[in-house]
């Protein structure tokens, strides 16, 4: 009888449903949306981890993946389409470009790093980052969400 | 009801824009009026960056223009250092070079067949593009150690030799590649949908292609038989044998046929480059590592070379200083989409993923 019954709170069967279930938001900017296409592609296979929908409106989707350089012309459309998402949702900042600039961080179009117009939960360092990479940051990220070390 | 023209904002983050573009469309009812393209929203300073540092330090912005074709940008660019600097380079390095580009020439071009299914409607092609695609990235990770951004062609040469084991994936790979092309094309070309929403559509003209400036696939697909490595060919493109696939129809539909051709022809030349390998050093030794940082250079070139998107040229200017006075770069992508008002125009809205994704834009490219 044991093996068959499972006593969970309500609370903990949602953060586990919003970890398992992440829909990823189709937004490309730079180089690393490649790598982003590449990790959903044949040979990594990202739906594996739950996350296998790519939705083309922020609206349906919880996962931000911020994939290239965020220019000051881009940065506003960013945060709307952040302000877009429903809650809750996540964002994960893929690449050097996204983190901190990368090796544009000297140009005087370019803002380093996302964090400074959106949240971000993880960091992917490389450039671009290897479709290994983004898939261990979002199993990271689901981990976060499971154990409750979200903001929301 | 009044006859009203109302204006769309398509993009910038659209799944079908190919990256960060934007198209102000003026639609009248279904029938598109007028569309403006609006870009520069990855403008990241490709130029004056790579006017900052050395000759050799330049190559990581090259490499970040069009960054599904990493190598074909290194090429321009490493042509370009090299005939400024008259620097000799060893048979052996200009083959491998040659086939790498050819093989990233495929990559491109996959990514691009994949993404197109995409944007009309088809989810199988992707799959089918990014297998075949990921087998060449192998390649390239074996030869080069990254994916997607080598910073691998070097003045003089290249960084490292071609492995007996990248040897055997790559003829591996050309013994395999055809049959899965024809499958891959097979999908789109025999889908009565595919056929019926590309054939007519976005339609170039031979004088339009030639006002525009449009190079590559695009060019041809227009009916002008015209391909740098033809016409003025660099490396060592004379001495094998490829055709420049040509249609005259100037539709999107044309457009496709010219690259898949064109993915046929890149592997015959890989094919034959196989054979043809000379033994020998890889890379220029008087041109080690160190050295490179304190290169120096007076006067002007500028070399031209195909890249999969169009004639891609590198102008470079030095001022006897080990750092490059201008960098200017003749980026296909800017040209091609500096089409899309007279490409549109008259067609429905339905029409206008196909005919930008028939572009092949690429905005590390374009913006710059």
């Amino acid at each position: 009888m044991s093996d068959s019954i499972l006593v969970t709170s309500l609370e903990e069967a949602l953060k586990w449903g919003t970890g398992k279930s992440l829909w990823p938001f189709t937004f490309g900017l730079a180089c690393c949306a490649i790598e982003m296409m590449s990790a959903m592609g044949s040979d990594y296979d990202w739906a594996r981890f739950g996350s296998d929908i790519f939705r083309d409106s922020p609206r349906h989707s919880d996962l931000m993946i911020v994939s290239g350089t965020v220019t000051k012309k881009m940065a506003p459309r960013i945060r709307r389409l952040y302000d877009q998402m429903a809650f809750p949702k996540f964002v994960i900042s893929m690449g050097a470009c996204a983190s901190a600039g990368g090796p544009y961080v000297r140009g005087y179009s370019v803002v380093d790093g996302v964090d400074q117009v959106v949240p971000v939960d993880v960091y992917v360092y490389g450039c671009p980052p290897r479709p290994e990479a983004l898939i261990q940051a979002l199993k990271m990220l689901q981990d976060r969400i499971v154990s409750g070390r979200v903001r929301h | 009801m009044e006859d009203k023209v109302i204006e769309v904002n398509f993009g910038p983050q659209h799944p079908s824009t190919h990256g960060v573009l934007r198209i102000k469309v003026k639609l009248d009812g279904e029938i598109i009026v007028d569309a403006q393209p609006v870009i520069g929203y990855l403008h990241r300073n490709a130029e004056k960056l790579a006017e900052m540092g050395g000759y050799p330090k330049g190559m990581i912005y090259i490499d970040r223009l069009d960054y599904v074709a990493a190598l074909n940008m290194e090429l321009g660019y490493v042509l370009a250092v090299e005939s400024l600097m008259d620097v000799q380079v060893p048979e052996r390095a200009q083959w491998i070079r040659m086939m790498m580009v050819e093989l990233n020439r495929e990559a491109s071009h996959l990514i691009w067949l994949g993404t197109h299914g995409l944007d009309m409607g088809m989810l199988t092609p992707f799959f089918y593009c990014f297998r075949e695609r990921e087998r060449i990235l192998r390649i390239f990770d074996e030869i080069t150690g990254s994916r997607l951004l080598y910073n691998y062609f070097a003045i003089g040469g290249v960084y490292s030799d071609i492995t007996p084991k990248a040897m055997d994936m790559i003829r591996e790979w050309t013994e395999d590649f055809i049959p899965k092309l024809e499958e891959i094309q097979s999908i789109l070309g025999k889908s009565y949908i595919y056929v019926s929403r590309t054939k007519g559509v976005g339609v170039l003209t031979r004088e339009d292609v030639l006002s525009y400036g449009v190079t590559g696939p695009m060019q041809r697909a227009s009916g002008i038989n015209r391909d740098v490595r033809k016409d003025s060919p660099y490396l060592y493109y004379d001495k094998i044998n490829f055709d420049v696939p040509t249609r005259t129809e100037g539709d999107v539909y044309a457009r496709f046929l010219v690259r898949i051709e064109e993915m046929r022809q890149s592997a015959r030349i890989v094919r034959q480059i196989l054979d043809k390998l000379p033994a020998g050093d890889h890379y220029n030794k008087k041109y080690s590592k160190p050295m490179l940082v304190r290169l120096k250079a007076t006067g002007e070139a500028y070399v031209p070379t195909e890249s999969p998107k169009g004639e891609f040229g590198i102008h470079l200017i030095g001022d006897g200083s080990s750092i490059p006075y201008r960098v200017r770069i003749r980026s296909p992508s800017f040209a091609n989409l500096s089409s899309i008002p007279t490409m549109l125009k008259g067609y429905k809205i339905a029409d206008l993923t196909a005919a930008v994704s028939s572009i092949d834009p690429v905005f590390g490219e374009v913006d710059r």
